[in-house]
């Protein structure tokens, strides 16, 4: 009895379509919350730092006297945390996970003079 | 009597999603003795809490292992909450139960599949997996990540519920039950599962106590050690043990087919009783000097997580005591004496996780 009632199950897969999705034609869906990579807005960043000392893997890496903020692409885990910590929220998670590629991708953002001056 | 022959089994074996060895001694077809040996994916994750702050260790600490991650990070932000004295409020425990009976769901129907792919049975594997894949897309849409979920932080939960995520959880723990129904039955009455599973590898409950085993492979042995049964909160969303008396490969098995359905069970319950207020307390200073242990029921098992505090915003140590750990023993119990055909079967009915083993 058993095999009947799973190949009931069975012959409905007949008629219905894949459960899974044609990847890479049909693109994948994200949701709003998913972590996918952080984003960082280098405009209101104040160089605290904090989100290079919490960094669980240690990807961020901040050079105060060059303002400049490095995330490790490889080394992030997207755990989120160091948006939680961010005091000014310039750190922020975007959706879409970053491609694969061949190379350790290592992103520099520069820090901008202005916000400081303003303070 | 036969010569004796030594069979190595693992670390890379087609049955083993992990690696994990053992040297079967045989005589003809008869295992008369396993001696298993592990230490191929030790990573040295418990020495890094001497390095990051307790905080930054929870994201750690969650990725001991994939499939029990929301347990493992449970389990460390609940065993740090007691060393610092927080109680975290009413609406993060009702939503860490949630979270925690949904992974089990998706742990059980992961080991379901490869139960029944263990069998040959592959089309049962991918309606599991398929099953499975309802959870994962639940996690994406409330925590943010698939199997990874970063959602207990110390004091609470990081992320709330809307509702129309509550809805969307219920209507799909409605539709696994439904799936569950056609896909349990399977396991339960499908003659070739039953040919395979059932009389094999029988742990008595006698052994079964002297080898203190945990999780579902006491419960199929009829031992009730559940830590779920000690929780307040637990018996507050209607938790009760669920037990067979075999102690054979099959018992093991339905136990966890009925876990999947009460899980969802207690899931719904959750959400229909989840309290209004906050999910976190803020949680700050340095962890005091003293320690702190802390239980959680994994998919697997009982695990047991210690803390040390020193004064500082780094912990001292941090130990982990996995089930698959306490579970070993037993595995290499029902290895004696059973036949060479029934190895992978008897190793993957523990559910071994050596990732969690070995940390």
């Amino acid at each position: 009895m058993g095999i009947l009632k799973f190949g009931g199950r069975l012959l409905s897969n007949m008629v219905h379509k894949p459960v899974t999705r044609n990847y890479p034609a049909e693109p994948r869906e994200y949701t709003d919350r998913t972590r996918g990579h952080v984003e960082f807005d280098p405009g209101r960043c104040i160089l605290c730092n904090i989100c290079g000392k919490k960094c669980p893997t240690g990807s961020i890496h901040m050079d105060k006297a060059a303002r400049k903020l490095t995330v490790d692409r490889m080394l992030c885990i997207q755990c989120g945390y160091c948006v939680d910590v961010c005091p000014k929220k310039c750190l922020s998670m975007a959706a879409d996970y970053i491609p694969p590629d061949t190379e350790k991708i290592i992103d520099t953002y520069q820090v901008p003079e202005k916000p400081k001056e303003e303070a | 009597m036969g010569k004796r022959t030594i069979v190595p089994f693992g670390p890379q074996h087609p049955a083993l999603p992990e690696p994990v060895h053992l040297d079967l001694e045989l005589e003809d077809e008869t295992v008369v003795r396993a001696v298993p040996s592990i230490g191929y994916v030790h990573r040295g994750l418990e020495k890094l809490t001497e390095s990051y702050d307790y905080e930054s260790m929870t994201y750690v600490m969650e990725r001991v292992c994939g499939i029990c991650s929301f347990g493992h990070g449970w389990g460390y932000t609940g065993a740090v909450e007691g060393l610092m004295g927080v109680n975290i409020p009413d609406r993060a425990e009702y939503l860490r139960i949630v979270f925690h009976e949904l992974s089990r769901v998706h742990s059980h129907l992961l080991w379901l599949g490869l139960l029944a792919d263990g069998l040959g049975f592959d089309s049962l594997f991918m309606h599991c997996w398929r099953i499975r894949e309802k959870v994962l897309d639940v996690f994406e849409a409330v925590t943010g990540g698939r199997v990874i979920l970063s959602y207990c932080k110390v004091g609470g939960v990081k992320k709330d519920l809307t509702p129309e995520m509550v809805q969307r959880i219920v209507s799909m723990c409605d539709d696994i039950e439904e799936d569950m129904r056609r896909t349990g039955y399977v396991f339960m009455k499908d003659s070739s599962v039953r040919n395979r599973l059932c009389g094999t590898g029988v742990l008595s409950k006698e052994d079964a106590v002297e080898l203190c085993c945990v999780g579902p492979v006491a419960r199929g042995s009829g031992v009730d050690n559940d830590v779920r049964s000690a929780s307040k909160w637990y018996r507050e969303v209607g938790f009760e043990p669920v037990l067979y008396d075999e102690g054979d490969c099959w018992s093991r098995c339905m136990v966890r087919v009925d876990e999947v359905v009460q899980s969802l069970n207690l899931v719904r319950t959750a959400l229909r009783n989840l309290p209004d207020g906050d999910i976190a307390v803020p949680v700050k200073g340095p962890a005091p000097v003293g320690d702190f242990a802390f239980r959680v029921e994994q998919p697997r098992g009982e695990a047991f997580y210690y803390v040390q505090g020193n004064g500082t915003k780094n912990l001292g140590r941090a130990r982990v005591r996995t089930p698959t750990n306490i579970n070993i023993p037993a595995m290499v119990r029902t290895l004696q004496g059973c036949n060479l055909q029934d190895v992978s079967m008897l190793v993957i009915t523990i559910d071994p996780c050596i990732s969690c083993t070995e940390r």
